[in-house]
């Protein structure tokens, strides 16, 4: 099911000149917010609790919106995975790799909603 | 025996069990989950289990695979054994490097150096 969606979405953005690298970033977050939103946004919902997804894109940049209808949390409280001690602790690395490949994550006050932006990298030219 | 449905591609290269899998994108939660039932299994079986996985083929996976991955190293360091992961893509690998699980594996650049570098 999340295949499905970011495939449409990786899809649109090779069609619109996005590199393979963009493709790779853009099925990696669509995969982590999704499942973010289901199974922990939705932990205490049934589990055919749809999550809503919206997205657009052009020739500059992709934005991406996630919305779960949990309670939310606070994504600054999430521990740094990438600390020794949290190196082998086998969840919480989701909402880093949202960070390190978009340019932009933002989540509303409640927490329960993510929008991304994927700006396509400009290459100067000489 | 591997379950029909299964998921991975196991071979045995003198006492090193060897573990490619079938999917090109790891996402899915319920295969991941599969996956490492099945590695699970193969760890339980050895005494000191010797355990290379390739990434051949592999274009995609997610952060719950990361962790499946982290739980079969934290089985196998406490069965006295080794894990070795080989023929990593670079788009991966800088997802292992970004979260810093390239310090906690042991990842070679091909399945040849990974089977080489197993100590007796």
């Amino acid at each position: 099911m999340i295949g499905e969606a970011a495939t449409e979405l990786v899809h649109a953005a090779q069609q619109c000149g996005y590199s393979e690298g963009a493709q790779f970033a853009l099925r990696l977050v669509m995969e982590e917010s999704i499942a973010n939103a289901l199974v922990h946004g939705h932990r205490d919902l049934p589990s055919n609790t749809p999550v809503c997804l919206r997205w657009s894109l052009d020739e500059k940049q992709i934005y991406i919106e996630v919305q779960d209808k949990g309670p939310g949390f606070n994504p600054d409280e999430v521990p740094d995975p990438t600390l020794d001690e949290n190196l082998e602790k086998p969840r919480g690395r989701g909402v880093m790799l949202m960070r390190a490949y978009m340019t932009t994550v933002q989540y509303n006050a409640s927490g329960n909603c993510v929008t991304m932006t994927y700006k396509k990298a400009v290459i100067p030219s000489d | 025996m591997t379950p029909v449905d299964s998921r991975l591609r196991i071979r045995d290269e003198n006492g090193i069990t060897v573990v490619e899998f079938v999917d090109r994108n790891i996402l899915d939660e319920a295969n991941i989950q599969q996956i490492g039932e099945e590695i699970t299994s193969i760890i339980d079986n050895a005494d000191e289990p010797k355990l290379l996985i390739c990434f051949t083929n592999v274009e995609h996976l997610s952060s719950a695979a990361l962790g499946t991955l982290i739980t079969i190293n934290t089985k196998i360091r406490s069965r006295n054994g080794q894990l070795h992961l080989a023929d990593i893509g670079p788009q991966i690998y800088e997802v292992f490097v970004i979260t810093k699980l390239n310090k906690l594996f042991s990842i070679y650049e091909t399945s040849g150096e990974a089977l080489q570098a197993f100590s007796a």
